[in-house]
């Protein structure tokens, strides 16, 4: 039972900066932790937001995945076409871009458009 | 037209989840995360839904499982047949609750009051200060407490109690048996998952004999963290304060609150 502030905690605390890139007429996409297998730290709702420049908020693991999660998202940006991605020891990108702490997190990507 | 507010899209669920945060209202975002209409979505509230997943059976199956899951504080991806159906897997949706923050009750404006506000902020507490003393329980010495409340703790008990439950917790740090003991047995009669409360092991045993004289039995004791907090050789007031939400972490998940270099095992359930 610890689901709750997480969830809260994480869309709230970027809250201000997707409004201000909303005013600013910029595009951004929304990924969101939907599920976890294993041992990650976060909980599903954790949320990263990525302006289509590049500006990132937010976060949805410990470090591990940000990065690649930065190159989908500009990606979903880039095409509109959403999507659920997954890293982890389950998947082969795991050698590229895993979580240290071996569990399985699995994302949904789409852009800020409802 | 090309400027910037005509090339923006409308937000209408963006712009209403944005308000229902702010306001910290409870509600639920379901969103199709896998199917024919990936990215549709459904607002739940109590009061009633915005959006749609793209089928009105879907959405009403969906509309009652959000609820619940609001009412138990869980997110998590749900499979659905492509009216509803349960035990298909047609449409996966993604179903996030965003209950209300818990509230922490804080008795006795005192300096370990300032440094627990500060700590149960961080933690997403919403945090109500209350002293009957005006001259202590002022905003200007809390200005992190969502409320500073100028009255006696079982009056405030008495508006708010029933509204407590499991996430919520009381802790009452005046160690005053005028204050402390109404404001305990109050709390007792309350359904909220923590009572701590604040003293020497011997202000402890002495409050003990007054809360028996006032009738509360060895079930309402043991419910008690009295002394509280964990013991982490806490000295200051800002010390205290994550001796406090320790306890209140391993009271809720039901860990030891050792450190997990001496134990072994799963760090998250």
């Amino acid at each position: 039972m610890g689901e709750w502030r997480r969830s809260l905690v994480a869309m709230r605390e970027i809250l201000a900066d997707l409004e201000r890139w909303r005013r600013q007429g910029r595009s951004v996409a929304l990924a969101r932790v939907v599920d976890l297998e294993g041992s990650g730290p976060r909980l599903p709702g954790a949320t990263m937001a990525v302006a289509a420049d590049g500006e990132v908020a937010g976060s949805v693991s410990g470090g591990c995945v940000e990065g690649a999660v930065v190159a989908e998202a500009l990606d979903v940006l880039d095409s509109g076409d959403r999507r659920l991605v997954s890293f982890g020891y389950s998947d082969d990108e795991a050698f590229a871009v895993g979580l240290t702490c071996g569990g399985t997190i699995h994302l949904f990507i789409e852009p800020l458009d409802w | 037209m090309a400027g910037d507010c005509a090339s923006e899209t409308a937000t209408p669920i963006f712009d209403a989840v944005a308000a229902l945060l702010r306001d910290e209202s409870a509600f639920a975002l379901a969103t199709v995360v896998e199917g024919p209409v990936a990215g549709a979505k459904l607002l739940v509230r109590p009061d009633g839904t915005m959006g749609t997943l793209g089928d009105a059976d879907l959405d009403r199956v969906v509309e009652r499982d959000a609820l619940g899951e609001l009412a138990a504080g869980r997110s998590g991806v749900r499979h659905y047949g492509e009216h509803g159906e349960a035990r298909e897997d047609h449409v996966r949706v993604f179903i996030e609750s965003f209950a209300q923050p818990p509230r922490m009750l804080i008795f006795g404006a005192v300096d370990f009051t300032a440094a627990l506000v500060r700590i149960a902020k961080v933690l997403g507490y919403r945090v109500t200060v209350c002293d009957a003393r005006e001259v202590f329980a002022t905003r200007q010495r809390f200005p992190l407490a969502d409320e500073v409340v100028v009255d006696w703790p079982n009056r405030l008990l008495d508006q708010v109690g029933a509204d407590l439950g499991p996430r919520d917790a009381v802790c009452v740090l005046t160690h005053d048996n005028k204050f402390d003991v109404p404001a305990i047995v109050s709390a007792l009669a309350t359904g909220v998952g923590y009572i701590g409360v604040m003293g020497s092991r011997r202000t402890h045993e002495n409050r003990l004999v007054r809360l028996r004289e006032a009738g509360v039995d060895d079930e309402g004791i043991a419910r008690l963290r009295s002394p509280i907090g964990v013991d982490i050789g806490a000295r200051t007031p800002e010390e205290t304060a994550v001796s406090i939400v320790a306890e209140i972490v391993a009271l809720r998940t039901g860990r030891s609150a050792q450190a997990l270099s001496a134990s072994s095992g799963p760090i998250h359930d």
